[in-house]
């Protein structure tokens, strides 16, 4: 909190477009009817990109990371994962404090949404969403269960890797970022005309959780770590607040 | 853009997806009795500061048709220029962020809002009132940032930093929202074409 006005002190470091997908891959039909054609328009930021919404722990319930048994209570079907990670800023610094909401497919693919219609079953225990919180040191966890793969009217015989989709609040609204996390070692990724709308293979590979026997639990669930990086706030010879004020 | 060595990679964006409401709108797409209510579904949470007012619009494509799939989050000042949050004296019944899953059938959304106050360029200089917007949606691999200004502030717009600089003059009014006269605004966003919305990096 601040009795002051907001001001603005260097915003964010550049969006690095070559390393983001690009927005028109044909490949990915949709992308070619929604595609900006014009150049993004640039310029500094004010105090309304680098404040943002602030959400307290307080909307987070106590079954919301835990995407086995917050629909019914009972337990979902399939392999059971624990997801975790790190959310920290372009330069390091972790970002405590900020908001993960989560949603998949269930372990057959199909999604709980009335515009679905794959022939996979719904699972009546499993919901498909989830939130959570990062601790002080940017930290993460949640629990699910594997989603599957599924397919898409795209070509003709397209699947989405097996993926869970992420949407990220950070500390500005410049920061905001919705992305999707794939898993190690699946065949599909490198198929995936969603995954290639991002060029750098690199890029891609930051995307792909590897398997973390050293957080797995033993008898119950296998684990997963996937770290998030958000667009680090650059700082000024003039800056003498500290981070997020 | 070359890399600074010292700084770590954004994690890169995906698109949103068709089934974004399950995460971010479940309580739209009948998965209830998870979360209370969905997030940024009410901006207003007691008697708010200012005017109060609607703002609607829908999301078209490069064929002109509505989707019906996207996600509008919208960010703003109180009626006074402060933030919720970063302010102490913000407006305590305001929380500047909305969230609005477009129409399944018609493509509209609807935020019920207060007009924001002005806030400061980084010079110093006051901004005309505006609400900060990302659209993000199936077909769309990172988010889009526009704005939103209002028809009723001619001279605060003729002075804005942005609005003022915009190179191809014809694009300024893809940035105006238009008052129904009733305190409604209507704000349309064109994802290309003629009409085409200016999208910022910021």
């Amino acid at each position: 909190m601040d009795d002051g006005p907001v001001t603005p002190m260097g915003g964010y470091a550049a969006r690095d477009r070559a390393w983001q997908p690009v927005a028109l891959h044909p490949p990915y039909k949709t992308s070619v009817k929604r595609s900006p054609q014009a150049a993004l328009l640039s310029f500094p930021a004010t105090a309304g990109e680098i404040t943002g919404p602030v959400f307290g722990h307080g909307i987070i319930g106590p079954q919301d990371n835990d995407l086995i048994h917050n629909f019914t209570g009972e337990s979902a079907i399939g392999p059971r994962i624990v997801v975790h990670g790190r959310v920290q800023d372009q330069f390091g610094r972790p970002i405590a404090g900020a908001l993960l909401e989560v949603w998949q497919a269930n372990a057959g693919g199909r999604y709980r949404h009335r515009k679905e219609g794959y022939v996979a079953a719904l699972d009546p225990n499993f919901g498909g969403c989830g939130r959570v919180m990062t601790d002080a040191q940017g930290g993460y966890e949640f629990r699910t269960v594997m989603p599957g793969p599924y397919p898409w009217p795209n070509g003709m015989n397209d699947w989405r890797p097996a993926h869970i989709h992420f949407s990220v609040f950070g500390h500005g609204f410049a920061q905001r970022l919705i992305t999707q996390t794939y898993f190690e070692g699946d065949p599909l990724i490198a198929r995936c005309p969603i995954v290639g709308a991002i060029q750098n293979p690199d890029a891609v590979r930051s995307l792909i959780a590897p398997l973390d026997m050293a957080r797995t639990v033993p008898m119950d669930a296998r684990a997963y770590r996937f770290d998030i990086v958000l667009r680090g706030r650059r700082q000024t010879a003039f800056e003498t607040r500290p981070e997020g004020l | 853009m070359v890399h600074d060595a010292d700084t770590l990679r954004e994690s890169p964006s995906q698109t949103a997806g068709p089934y974004v409401h399950i995460g971010c709108t479940p309580n739209v797409c009948g998965i209830t009795g998870l979360f209370a209510e969905d997030l940024g579904a009410r901006m207003k949470t007691g008697p708010v500061q200012g005017r109060e007012i609607v703002i609607t619009g829908a999301v078209h494509d490069g064929m002109g048709a509505a989707l019906t799939d996207a996600l509008v989050e919208v960010w703003q000042a109180d009626a006074n220029g402060r933030f919720a949050g970063h302010h102490a004296d913000a407006d305590p019944h305001f929380t500047g962020f909305g969230r609005c899953a477009s129409d399944m059938a018609t493509g509209a959304f609807r935020f019920e809002t207060v007009k924001p106050g002005r806030v400061p360029w980084t010079d110093g200089r006051l901004q005309a009132p505006h609400i900060s917007v990302w659209i993000v949606a199936r077909g769309i691999n990172t988010g889009l940032q526009t704005r939103i200004y209002f028809d009723d502030e001619p001279q605060a717009n003729a002075a804005d930093p942005i609005l003022s600089r915009l190179e191809h003059r014809m694009r300024v009014p893809t940035l105006i929202a238009v008052g129904q006269g009733d305190g409604t605004y209507r704000f349309d966003i064109h994802l290309q074409g003629p009409q085409e919305t200016v999208f910022f990096d910021i």
